[in-house]
């Protein structure tokens, strides 16, 4: 009866964890069915490239808001790419001691830090002080996101490194910020690009640091001192709203932004997974 | 807070030439050096600027309000200055809390079958699906959660629970499908990745012995797993329950489209709430006056230090496990 009861708790251990698989299955296909086929029923060419249209009026798009994204993300890019970068190269080459330490310990607190206490920080440092929302601010409060992960996963890159590389280098007698810049960098390098896609697939679906930072905007706009829109501030506005016409828009306008965070994040995985086959 | 084990360096590599102090370097490798050092420390300024600012912009609240005043106070009505933060925390660690009874059990099984029972090909495809759910954006979920969950659990999950559980407090009072409940839900699928993904990390360090051990003595696999694997594995998965836990207290977008808005206080799951990152999120871009602007980033100030407290404490805690038995105990 015991030896009995001990195999069937067995199984139906087995069975229950291996149904847990299903809590990630569910949510994800139903997320994928629903912004698929609802999303396609709203796209056109114009969807692409159109302003957006006041309620009840046909046609309008989200031109100005995946404008205002790409712009944002690329403002983020260049103030969170170097720093990011560059600090992780700081961990791994000079980061054992104890200065080291609190560097990667701070980069690790600071990674958790929510989103949206994040855009608090930005609208203090600029909004308050340009007494506007900009999508400068926007930009900085996606830079400050991105730093924290790309300077740890960059460090992790650099470290796997081998050792003999440099060593080689140095016995040739490369001054070290040669070594560092042409040797451990560029053998590092596809796998920093790989970091830096995910880390702009992360930026580029960001909503809450946007909110009070970049606002949003009906028109095209591409000057770094005006409010701006993206595409997911644009889902939330759509999305909250009591139309149904809007709903419709921010079905189409999340599939639009699902395409572009899963074409960067394919294209992160091809990158690695043709780099690995290069390395053997 | 330092975890010693990051700064010392590991026995296996070799002592590498001292850059620093000698003279007879290059001049590109002092530039080198310093541009380093640099760009490294704007990591402290980063996180020195994180706090000051957070600090400027709630300072005119200090005026207005007691911090104790605030952090107990029940009513918050911007139009009369009365802000008081205890229903935001309130609903903040509900629906966290909420999430994680529902995430933990399912991703620990998830990681327990991946690890020790599934066959070899199975993991990849899991653990590519585990990263695409945690590649989709909040606002995404949230799309889903307000269209999709919410629906779902007004007309099915809710009359159900309170037909059936109806007895307990947190089950009672009609079924508005926004709220607590739907929070905690979508907060638990979006947690699902990173308790997951720390657990079958944790899972992998557990030494092979320890199994075979075990089934030397008898054990069925659950047993083995019960009595000698989870038990070593214990901090290091309460530890990825703490990283989750975190995120699921600062996620912002998904919860304010499911949470239903109103700063009250309810026992019942149904009833909708409100959480700290969502009240920022709704009313900060439209705040009334400084006083309220102040009021909002008090609030994100304590999401910060709960944040702040709970991610320290999760990274010891991996750490321990990553460490090995023997120092853990130190």
């Amino acid at each position: 009866m015991s030896e009995f009861r001990r195999r069937a708790t067995n199984h139906a251990f087995t069975v229950l964890s291996g149904a847990a698989i299903l809590a990630v299955l569910i949510p994800l296909a139903s997320v994928f069915w629903l912004v698929v086929s609802r999303g396609a029923l709203g796209l056109s060419w114009e969807f692409f490239t159109h302003r957006p249209t006041p309620v009840g009026e046909p046609g309008g798009g989200v031109g100005p808001a995946l404008v205002g994204t790409l712009y944002m993300v690329a403002i983020a890019c260049l103030f969170g790419l170097p720093v990011g970068i560059g600090a992780g190269v700081y961990l791994a080459e000079r980061g054992d001691g104890r200065v080291g330490g609190a560097v990667r310990f701070t980069a690790e607190v600071l990674s958790g830090v929510p989103s949206i206490v994040v855009g608090i920080v930005a609208y203090g440092l600029i909004v308050m002080r340009m007494r506007r929302f900009s999508a400068l601010a926007g930009g900085v409060a996606l830079a400050l996101l991105m730093v924290p992960t790309l300077a740890r996963t960059t460090e992790e890159l650099v470290r796997l490194v081998p050792r003999s590389l440099r060593e080689a280098a140095l016995a040739l007698g490369v001054p070290e910020w040669r070594a560092s810049l042409q040797v451990i960098l560029r053998t590092a390098l596809s796998g920093i690009v790989t970091a830096v896609l995910l880390s702009i697939a992360r930026a580029a679906g960001e909503t809450a640091p946007l909110l009070f930072t970049s606002l949003n905007n009906q028109y095209w706009n591409l000057r770094p001192d005006q409010p701006t829109a993206s595409l997911t501030v644009q889902i939330f506005n759509y999305a909250i709203s009591p139309y149904e016409d809007w709903h419709q828009k921010a079905w189409s306008a999340a599939l639009v932004l699902l395409l572009l965070v899963g074409t960067l994040n394919l294209l992160a995985r091809y990158l690695t997974r043709s780099s690995m086959a290069k390395g053997r | 807070m330092l975890p010693s084990a990051e700064t010392t360096t590991p026995p296996g590599s070799v002592e590498a030439p001292s850059p620093q102090g000698s003279s007879t370097r290059a001049p590109g490798d002092r530039i080198w050096g310093f541009t380093l050092a640099v760009l490294g420390g704007t990591i402290l300024v980063v996180a020195g600027l994180v706090v000051i600012e957070l600090f400027g912009v709630s300072r005119p609240l200090g005026k207005t309000i007691s911090p104790l005043a605030f952090l107990t106070g029940q009513n918050w009505d911007p139009t009369t200055n009365s802000f008081g933060a205890l229903p935001f925390i309130y609903g903040t660690v509900v629906t966290s809390v909420l999430s994680m009874v529902i995430a933990v059990p399912l991703s620990v099984g998830m990681a327990v079958f991946l690890v020790e029972m599934a066959p070899s090909w199975l993991r990849p495809i899991v653990s590519f699906l585990v990263e695409t759910l945690a590649a989709i954006p909040s606002v995404v979920f949230g799309l889903w959660g307000l269209f999709v969950l919410v629906p779902w659990l007004r007309s099915g999950v809710e009359p159900f629970l309170g037909k059936t559980l109806g007895f307990l407090p947190l089950f009672q009072g009609p079924p508005v499908g926004l709220g607590y409940l739907a929070a905690g839900v979508i907060l638990a699928v979006m947690t699902l990745p990173t308790i997951s993904s720390v657990s079958v990390e944790v899972l992998k360090t557990v030494p092979q012995p320890l199994r075979e051990a075990a089934f030397g003595l008898g054990a069925t696999r659950w047993e083995a797993i019960r009595m000698a694997v989870l038990p070593y594995a214990r901090k290091g998965i309460l530890g990825g329950a703490i990283l989750g836990l975190g995120r699921a207290l600062g996620e912002t977008m998904a919860v304010t489209m499911v949470i239903g808005n109103a700063p009250d206080i309810r026992a019942s799951l149904f009833a909708p709430g409100y959480t700290l990152p969502a009240v920022i999120a709704n009313e900060f871009a439209e705040a009334t006056g400084a006083v309220h602007v102040a009021a909002l980033a008090g609030l994100g100030l304590v999401l910060f230090g709960l944040t702040l407290v709970l991610n320290a404490l999760a990274r010891v805690l991996i750490q321990a496990v990553a460490r090995g038995p023997k120092r853990a105990h130190a």
